[in-house]
């Protein structure tokens, strides 16, 4: 007993001896090390193995197609963050020592990882690019220099969404009725105050339906709405919650299309389980879905050829896969601008910063990158760290997700001054001079 | 032989009553904290500070806090992670509202705020006890987090209910590298554990314990028993609030109630039995256990998977990593159930015969 116990002890100090004295894997040198905060395990699991699948495919077509960024390839490392804030922060600290010019840039792929990074990003010299998601007012790039909200926001996409229902109401919503549905979080209660003030503007009734974490079940929120008849339902979820409300508006007979729900309830993974419950419900998305791009061809045909492919290969071309395509092209573009100037060698987190701040790439240049229309182009600057702004409606229609609008634009102005109020209040109660950073 | 104590006379009550008994003890705990604020200061990198030190400090702290509730006065709490959500959130307004406050002020006022928080909660401990009581500090649990989020002013009207700590600055002197937050992390750690060690065989340590044991003997001898348990709710939120202070200002940055889940409260219970139920010895180790093997687990099986040239499917390691983490808990409640601090004891027991057992 003596001596097994004695083993067991030995064991366990030896490994973690070992572990501790690891040192810090040298990347191959002379690669642009990018560092993936990553989750494909936990209750979003399906979620973020979609996303980085297509992120980290995207980098393997550089590298085989391209060899590299203007010859300088690409390497990674993946760390597990379960969608964990906690988790989240040891691997951004992890990667970050990975290697001497940083992590590139962090895309956090989760609203709280990207909070509990923002105070650190500054003073470690790094980028975060949120694309979707995280801290709405980071928009204001003289507030926040080195946070990305970039494509649209969550605010952006309520407006859009209260256009596409206006548009689909004929122009007018005076005296019409729309719920929102919401996952009862950080995340669910951001689109608030600027839904509130579209409601006072347009004159339309706002309910807003909690929904409590996880939101496997919803029978006393239908039962509300059934009563409240509202002409529209916002859906406004995450993982598990869009699918049993899916099924349930079903159950109580309300009709799908005239659901929409928002980036983030608009997958393949919610309608496939929910089901013929789906068909017809609408959502607005930060890309198109579908294999119909020369980018995602490509993948096929060199990275998944040679057996180099990351993600599940059912995956291809759905919803959030094709995201982590754009994800990882916003990067590696960020990349390419920042070696215009810096030159064409590996290049550190403030270099990469200039480079995403004077992003480009307009609808010639997507469709040079094989992107084509699967994303809007997107321009940023100092005072917009947020590009375009524009969302697009898909429907489901029972197999897979079709675009049924242009890019749209919500109010924009609106937006902009409620962006620049909220960060002037962040930047007074942290004592930040607002101001551009430059090269 | 190495930790023999004859020869180490005990000639006065202070001599026999001090904190640490045995010589070896109190140097070895002296060496402990000369190194924890010397050496680790130095050579640790900023990895090490913010990543594994830090959190496995502020972890500590609330386990000690769980640990003198549940292991010393025997009260089953599920609502750890609310009583820290308290502290962050109280130490951030005071810190926000109150111009010029300084902000050890407000870790304290944010453990005191917790404390009478955790006095209300505690309130049905004296009607009900074991699992029942759980049940009841669940309430909290889940309270709590709600009403942080659905009161906007709490968050000063941010539109997520997520908070954004302070810089921390004391006398004018920022702490805001990763080696000062340690040490600061580490100088309040340090001072509560001492406390906590003094006040568990200080009379109301006895009591808790008696309380523990059978309460009606306690009340027997004349050990008032709503005054006892409201304490220790009470002490126990306190430290609880600080550790969330601290996970708020020195450790995330910001946070969202919703980060402090049911999740994070069953943790720092598992710290709690892991590392030993009613020892101040069992917080760290039960912290240390939870907090850093799985990371360790994480870093030996990506790195061990990459220096085999197994091209393992991204997120296996991940799964592998759970599944060892997971067998590690059950062999060490097998071979003790007592928890890691009992193991500590065995092996004191062992090293005072030490090479020469009967």
């Amino acid at each position: 007993m003596k001596s097994w116990k004695q083993t067991v002890v030995t064991a366990v100090l030896a490994i973690a001896g070992v572990a501790a004295a690891m040192p810090a894997a040298a990347q191959q040198a002379g690669t642009q090390f990018i560092g993936i905060t990553s989750y494909r395990v936990g209750p979003y699991g399906a979620n973020g193995a979609a996303f980085f699948g297509g992120f980290i495919d995207y980098l393997s077509l550089v590298n085989e197609r391209d060899g590299g960024v203007n010859g300088v390839k690409l390497s990674w490392e993946e760390c597990e963050t379960e969608y964990n804030n906690a988790k989240g922060v040891e691997c951004y600290e992890r990667l970050k020592t990975k290697s001497a010019t940083g992590p590139t840039a962090i895309h956090p792929m989760s609203t709280g990882i990207t909070y509990a990074l923002i105070d650190k990003a500054p003073a470690d010299k790094i980028p975060l690019i949120t694309l979707g998601y995280g801290r709405t007012d980071a928009t204001d790039g003289r507030v926040f220099p080195w946070v990305f909200p970039v494509q649209s926001n969550y605010w952006d996409a309520a407006t859009g969404i209260i256009k596409f229902i206006g548009d689909k109401e004929g122009g007018d919503l005076k005296g019409k009725k729309i719920v929102l549905l919401y996952h009862d979080s950080a995340y669910g209660k951001e689109p608030h105050s600027v839904l509130e003030a579209e409601a006072k503007k347009l004159g339309f009734e706002l309910r807003m339906i909690p929904v409590p974490h996880p939101g496997n079940e919803q029978q006393s929120q239908w039962l509300q709405i059934r009563q409240y008849q509202p002409n529209w339902v916002i859906l406004w979820g995450w993982g598990v919650m869009n699918a049993t409300a899916l099924q349930t508006a079903q159950k109580v007979g309300f009709p799908r299309e005239k659901m929409v729900g928002n980036w983030w309830a608009g997958s393949e993974i919610d309608t496939e389980v929910a089901g013929a419950a789906a068909n017809g419900y609408y959502a607005a998305s930060l890309n198109l879905a579908g294999k119909g791009y020369p980018v995602v061809k490509d993948i096929e045909d060199i990275v998944y050829k040679k057996g180099k492919g990351n993600g599940n290969p059912k995956q291809i071309g759905t919803v959030l896969w094709n995201r982590g395509v754009g994800a990882a092209m916003l990067t590696v573009e960020a990349v390419r601008k920042a070696q215009e100037k810096y030159g064409k060698k590996v290049l550190t987190g403030e270099q990469i910063r200039w480079g995403m701040e004077n992003l480009d790439i307009n609808a010639g240049r997507l469709k040079a990158l094989g992107f084509n229309t699967m994303l809007p182009p997107i321009k940023l600057s100092c005072t917009d760290h947020g590009g375009s702004g524009l969302v697009r409606f898909q429907q489901w229609t029972g197999s897979e997700w079709k675009a049924v609008s242009d890019w749209i634009s919500g109010d924009k102005q609106m937006v902009r001054t409620m962006i620049e109020e909220s960060a002037a209040k962040y930047a007074a109660e942290k004592g930040i001079k607002p101001g551009c950073l430059g090269g | 032989m190495l930790y023999r104590e004859s020869g180490q006379f005990k000639t006065t009550y202070a001599a026999d009553q001090q904190l640490f008994p045995i010589r070896q003890d109190r140097y070895a705990v002296l060496l402990l904290l000369a190194v924890a604020f010397v050496g680790i200061p130095l050579f640790a990198s900023s990895y090490w500070l913010t990543a594994l030190l830090i959190p496995f400090l502020v972890f500590a702290l609330a386990t000690l806090g769980l640990n003198i509730l549940t292991g010393y006065a025997g009260q089953l709490s599920l609502g750890t992670a609310a009583f820290m959500a308290v502290g962050a959130v109280a130490a951030y307004n005071f810190q926000l509202r109150i111009p010029g406050m300084p902000i050890l002020v407000s870790f304290i006022l944010g453990g005191l705020t917790s404390a009478l928080i955790g006095i209300a909660f505690g309130l049905p401990s004296l009607r009900i006890k074991g699992f029942y009581l759980a049940v009841a500090t669940l309430a909290a649990q889940f309270f709590i987090p709600w009403l942080l989020v659905k009161v906007s002013w709490f968050s000063n009207n941010s539109a997520s209910g997520v908070i954004t700590a302070q810089p921390i600055e004391i006398l004018g002197f920022a702490f805001d590298t990763p080696a000062r937050k340690y040490l600061l992390v580490l100088t309040i750690v340090a001072v509560m554990a001492l406390a906590a060690k003094n006040m568990v065989r200080s009379s109301i340590g006895r009591a808790w314990m008696a309380v523990r044991d059978m309460d009606v003997a306690a009340e027997v001898i004349g050990i008032r028993i709503m005054h006892t348990k409201l304490i220790a709710f009470a002490v126990s939120s306190f430290y609880c609030g600080v550790a969330g202070a601290l996970y708020a200002f020195a450790y995330l940055g910001s946070v969202e109630p919703d980060g402090f889940n049911l999740d994070l409260s069953f943790r720092i219970l598992f710290m709690v039995i892991i590392g030993g139920v009613g020892s101040i010895l069992g917080s760290f180790l039960g912290a240390a256990f939870i907090t850093l093997l799985p990371i360790f687990l994480d870093v030996l099986l990506t790195e061990g998977a990459a220096a085999l040239n197994l091209n393992l499917p991204s997120g296996m390691t991940s799964m592998a990593q759970l599944v060892v983490f997971g067998a590690l808990i059950i062999f060490f409640l097998i071979v003790e159930p007592h928890g890691l601090a009992r193991l500590w004891q065995i092996l004191k027991e062992k090293l005072r015969l030490w090479p020469f057992p009967h």
